[in-house]
């Protein structure tokens, strides 16, 4: 007898349709599974066997074929248990059939029949919501995710009974629908917060000139200033994810298995990847693609601390998602594209001891080293960062001189503000901020007064501006403006913009024709 | 060719012995005195028992070969015997037997005739020391003074860098062959010293420097100039070697005062301590070397964007105490923001870096441009 199940399996954030054809036929007992199936597939049978005797039901001692159509598409991972399940029942007799229809089955079994969580049951349920399904059955821990996505009831499930009570037609009842605008109201600044970095008045200043315009940064200084706690602060002052985006950062972090007990995330993501990760890992990749730490990040902060360290590949791979804010990974014909649209913090020491031009501790750095050291930030990296920074540890007096330093709601409120004015601006144009309009745009809205115009000249002519860096200057002067309130861009703001760009290499950077 | 044979096998001898005259290194980094000995005794006192081997090699010494080698190499060599020998060499008793020239020979001779400058200090200079370095090379090559140094990272580079933007003479001493760019990453400034300045050397061409070949090298810098000035150097730094030598020759010995808790002050501010000139700019140097009001000054204004000092006293005030607060030392922007608005100080310190006033350095800090 032959039964089919409906699931969906993940093909890059998304869900595919995959039918589970349960074929029973008399013959010598075997368990075939069909369909490109990996290795965790094959391993089902044994689930799926072990699951159903240990619930008390029979597992037919006769030839089972099982094909998971289209044939032609790569199955992975556990999530097609329950499916198998649903359709062994029903082929054996011992669930109706016509109670498949209509409805997706995901999930991971045990042995004992327990039902387990699986990755990405969020874009399986968007996937079965549009292909019409009326309801899915999902693993317990799993419904709450499931349950963002309207347009069809979410039926969890604990056990293989509670499967086999659902065919019967009296199972465990529709999960409820999420209220995610709810969620998402809860004041996103809890724990980290601005208030705690004491004493960097400067580097405070460049964060929120950061986030009000998007703009990528990197910090420089000596080990232990505090580049790591700032970066780790600045989520708490960038504008509060959107429902849109906060269901897609969702979905990116359920089918990576990262998604914590929450089934929704709340607060743009922070990823600190260590530097020893290789490009797949930075960018996403493997068979079957799953997505990277950039990806992540989406939405988010993707802070890369001790820049120099990472491997050449890993950085080389972080031009696409910079480019164009998505990581294209190709396998076998098929292309997957993973949304990858972060905002870049970097950490550096301005040499390898770390404290070169510090004012407390020599440098011990051959000046060799140091300049080669200089010069291995070069190129497309670098030019995709608008805002270079000093840090260093504040001295006790600076600590003590803020008593009460601002709080991440009161900086927010001021990027929020200059944020409104560039959505205006930019309203209509895919660009949503300063950091990602186009030069032409640029050109456009920069708006700049006479006196602004030439303090250009002048970085040009006297402080060693390149024409590389004339935009990023210009975009940061615009930002500038915007938190001032001002539509003008005045002299004052390029003044400013010039004074985080690029320092020039030391003199002895160019080393072996290596310039920066 | 002007260079006679024994000063070629003398050089080629040296050549020979350097393994062994680094073994004979004197204590701490003062050069072995046996470089005072002929050659004979010099063998002597370093082989002792293989100095039969060595004699063997020397007797090959063809001097032919090593002029045909010098040439090749595009040295000219002048021996101690030639009358284009500087006279200011000839005193010590370990004076060089032979120079080797890539460049403008005639500045040997303005050197020696005329005055030079040597200006020596840390190979990890701050960029204080930079900047002065800099500056007092550029304007005393613009005075037509011959700037000696050595070439090393830091300071020495620094130096070369100054007088060669002023387009005056600079003479760089090298610690290997002349024609060897030691260090290697000074190659760029080595091609360009070569052809607007000259380098020179007492060792053979192609040799490459051991660690007594810079004391060596130092104490011919500072019998070639009639003063010696040490921008920055900490304790055991090579440069304080360098005014030694000075001394012990009787020449001027010059310091660039630095700040007291500075560790790369501590040289030369020992050093003023026990008596040396204070060189706060290219004018105290000229009134060590001739008197004051003996030459003309340095022109004002004399690089790129420079403003003249007088310019500083017109500034507003906010820029003003921007200004001061990085002549005090203070170059981060945490430090100069201090007890004041921070997008204030950052547009006020990019005005202060479009009139010429400060320069940003590679770590993103301020210092006073001179």
């Amino acid at each position: 007898m032959l039964a089919c199940a409906t699931t969906f399996t993940l093909l890059g954030i998304d869900g595919i349709r995959v039918t589970v054809e349960a074929d029973i036929h008399t013959g010598l007992p075997s368990f075939t599974i069909v369909g490109l199936g990996d290795a965790a597939v094959q391993e089902s049978r044994e689930r799926v066997r072990a699951a159903l005797v240990n619930s008390g039901f029979d597992f037919p001692l006769r030839r089972i074929t099982v094909n998971l159509a289209p044939a032609d598409l790569r199955k992975a991972g556990p999530a097609f248990d329950l499916a198998l399940a649903a359709g062994l029942l029903a082929a054996s007799g011992q669930a109706r059939p016509e109670r498949l229809a209509g409805h997706a089955f995901c999930g991971e079994l045990g042995l004992d029949g327990s039902v387990r969580r699986v990755r990405g049951t969020i874009a399986m349920a968007d996937a079965a919501a549009t292909a019409g399904c009326e309801g899915i059955v999902v693993p317990r821990d799993n419904a709450g995710e499931a349950a963002l996505v309207g347009g069809l009831d979410v039926i969890p499930v604990g056990t293989v009974r509670e499967l086999a009570s659902f065919l019967g037609g009296d199972g465990p009842p529709a999960a409820e629908r999420l209220d995610a605008r709810g969620w998402l109201a809860a004041d996103p600044s809890e724990g980290e917060d601005f208030a705690q970095l004491r004493g960097h008045r400067a580097l405070k200043r460049a964060l929120e000139v950061a986030a009000a315009g998007n703009h990528n940064v990197l910090m420089m200084g000596p080990p232990g200033s505090g580049k790591s706690m700032a970066a780790r602060r600045l989520p708490s002052i960038m504008p509060p994810l959107s429902l849109g985006d906060a269901l897609e950062v969702t979905r990116i972090h359920s089918v990576a298995g990262v998604l914590g007990p929450a089934p929704l995330v709340q607060r743009r993501p922070f990823r600190a990847p260590h530097h020893s990760i290789s490009a797949a890992g930075l960018v996403g990749g493997g068979g079957p693609p799953s997505p990277g730490e950039a990806s992540l990040a989406q939405h988010g902060v993707l802070f890369l601390d001790e820049l120099s360290e990472f491997a050449r590949p890993a950085l080389e791979a972080l031009r696409q998602p910079l480019e164009e804010g998505c990581v294209r990974v190709t396998r076998a014909q098929r292309t997957v594209c993973f949304p990858a649209r972060f905002l870049l913090v970097a950490a550096t020491n301005p040499c390898p001891c770390g404290y070169q031009g510090d004012a407390r501790r020599q440098c011990s750095c051959h000046p060799s080293v140091a300049g080669r050291y200089r010069a291995r930030l070069s190129g497309p990296l670098l030019d995709r960062i608008d805002m270079i920074l000093r840090v260093e540890q504040p001295r006790a007096k600076d600590v003590m001189a803020e008593a009460e330093p601002e709080g991440s709601r009161t900086i927010r409120e001021r990027v929020l503000a200059a944020r409104a004015v560039q959505e205006r601006r930019l309203r209509g144009s895919p660009a949503a901020c300063n950091a990602h309009m186009t030069h032409a745009q640029l050109r456009r809205v920069a708006n700049l007064e006479p006196a602004a115009r030439a303090a250009l000249h002048d970085a040009h002519e006297r402080a060693g501006l390149t024409m590389r860096g004339h935009d990023r200057v210009l975009r940061v002067a615009r930002t500038l403006a915007d938190l001032d309130g001002s539509d003008r861009v005045l002299r004052r703001h390029v003044a400013q913009a010039v004074a985080y760009r690029e320092p020039p290499p030391g003199p002895d950077a160019a080393i072996a024709g290596v310039f920066v | 060719m002007t260079a006679c044979d024994c000063c070629l096998r003398r050089t080629a001898l040296l050549e020979l012995l350097a393994p062994w005259i680094e073994r004979a290194k004197g204590p701490n980094r003062r050069l072995p005195e046996v470089l005072a000995l002929p050659d004979g005794e010099l063998v002597k006192a370093l082989c002792g028992a293989k100095r039969a081997a060595v004699d063997g090699r020397l007797a090959e010494f063809d001097p032919a070969r090593a002029r045909v080698r010098a040439q090749a190499a595009g040295i000219e060599v002048v021996c101690r015997h030639s009358p284009r020998y500087p006279g200011v060499l000839a005193d010590a008793s370990d004076a060089p037997a032979a120079l080797h020239l890539i460049g403008d020979g005639g500045l040997l001779e303005r050197a020696a005739r005329d005055g030079a400058v040597a200006i020596v200090g840390s190979r990890r200079a701050s960029p204080y020391g930079m900047e002065m370095a800099r500056s007092l090379g550029r304007d005393l090559a613009a005075c037509d003074v011959p700037v000696v140094s050595g070439m090393a990272y830091g300071a020495d580079s620094a130096a070369h860098e100054g007088a060669l933007a002023a387009g005056g003479p600079t003479i760089a001493v090298m610690p290997g062959g002349a024609d060897l760019a030691y260090p290697s990453g000074k190659r760029g400034l080595h091609e360009r010293l070569k052809t607007s300045g000259l380098a020179v050397s007492e060792m053979p061409p192609g040799m490459r420097p051991l660690r007594w070949s810079f004391p060596a090298r130092n104490r011919i810098m500072a019998a070639l100039a009639r003063m010696t000035v040490v921008v920055e150097g900490t304790e055991g730094s090579g440069s304080l070697i360098t005014a030694s030598f000075a001394q012990d020759l009787g020449r001027e010995v010059g310091a660039v005062p630095g700040q007291a808790t500075s560790p790369l002050a501590a040289g030369p501010n020992r050093l003023l301590s026990d008596g040396a000139a204070v060189v706060r700019s290219a004018s105290d140097v000229l009134d060590a070397l001739f008197g004051p009001g003996d030459r003309p000054g340095p022109a004002p204004a004399p690089g790129v964007g420079t403003p003249h000092p007088a310019l500083a006293a017109r500034l507003e005030p906010r820029l003003r105490r921007l200004l001061e607060s990085v002549e005090t030392g203070i170059g981060s922007v945490e430090g100069l923001a201090e007890g004041t608005d921070v997008a204030e100080a950052l547009a006020g310190l990019s005005e202060l870096e479009f009139l010429g006033f400060v320069r940003r350095g590679p770590g993103g800090d301020y210092v006073r441009r001179v």
